[in-house]
């Protein structure tokens, strides 16, 4: 028990100092490797109480995935060191600092009144859906539920996934002049009469071809 | 302070979308940090949705969960995609020189 609140207070103050450094550090690319530390702190977490399975697509998606993707995007884009101050603008004098810092602060005091003061009723319990037995892993009671009850749902999640790749991949796309590409249209519709040349050829004379 | 309860979890998660937010108002420097942010955010939107499902012993957390990551996978790549359309139209995606919506 003791080990376990260790391990959480060890996890979560990563957490929390990588998240804060994701905003803060001056340089992109620091601040798409603390959002890895960030993940990584976050998975293990989830691995600790028990949801083994969302910690390791965590692992894979974010870590494996995304993260890569900003880091392709910060270092195409060449923004990494971006000159100008920390939190600076030229244009208002910086005063959106204290309505931001006034807006999130009266967002986290909700959000711990709501924790403190919440007891979660006892005939939530009653209203359960799908229980988490002990028999079967993490990982298989998930596929038993996710390829039954909620196949549409994972079928729907497909299709955004591949609305998001055609989108991004239709955003991106740029005809770029002096390219050779090759056209299957041309060259099919070729024909014989257009492609060949009959050339009535002399002996030892040789043929001239103007092409 | 030794048992960790649904509580902690809770706090943890609220500190983490506080942060998010602080960096979504506080960031001039580019739209890329902002778009972390909002993958902070949804990290604790995720946080929440794992401890609730792990504490009232519920599967139907973790499989909200899984959706939540593919979306938020999905927009990652459709904001990145239109970051880097914006880049190559304009050379910079600096926040405060983006004002074409005079925002």
């Amino acid at each position: 028990m003791i080990a376990h609140s260790v391990f959480f207070y060890i996890f979560s103050f990563i957490a929390i100092i990588s998240a804060v450094m994701v905003t803060v550090s001056k340089n992109t690319v620091h601040s798409v490797f603390f959002l890895i530390l960030d993940f990584i702190s976050i998975s293990c977490l989830f691995i600790m109480i028990g949801a083994e399975f969302l910690g390791m697509i965590m692992l894979i998606v974010y870590v494996g995935a995304v993260a890569v993707l900003f880091l392709f995007v910060v270092m195409m884009l060449n923004v990494a060191e971006q000159k100008g101050q920390w939190f600076s603008s030229r244009w208002d004098g910086g005063t959106h600092i204290p309505v931001g810092l006034l807006v999130s602060l009266i967002i986290f005091f909700e959000l711990i009144i709501v924790i403190g003061g919440w007891k979660y009723k006892p005939d939530l319990l009653n209203s359960l859906s799908i229980n988490i037995s002990n028999e079967v892993t993490n990982t298989r009671s998930i596929g038993n539920v996710l390829y039954t009850d909620y196949i549409l749902l994972f079928q729907i999640s497909g299709m955004i996934l591949l609305v998001a790749m055609i989108g991004a991949i239709v955003l991106t796309y740029r005809e770029r002049a002096g390219v050779k590409r090759q056209s299957y249209v041309k060259q099919i519709s070729r024909e014989k009469n257009e492609g060949v040349d009959l050339v009535e050829a002399e002996r030892n004379k040789g043929v001239k071809i103007d092409v | 302070m030794f048992s960790i309860g649904l509580g902690h979890y809770l706090t943890l998660a609220a500190i983490i979308f506080t942060i998010g937010v602080v960096g979504i108002f506080l960031n001039r420097k580019n739209v890329i940090v902002i778009l972390m942010s909002i993958e902070l955010i949804l990290l604790a939107v995720n946080i929440n949705l794992v401890a609730f499902s792990i504490f009232i012993n519920d599967l139907s957390g973790q499989i909200f969960t899984l959706f939540i990551l593919t979306v938020a996978a999905a927009e990652a790549a459709i904001g990145l995609a239109i970051i880097v359309v914006y880049f190559r139209n304009s050379d910079t995606i600096r926040v405060e020189e983006i004002k074409n919506l005079k925002g």
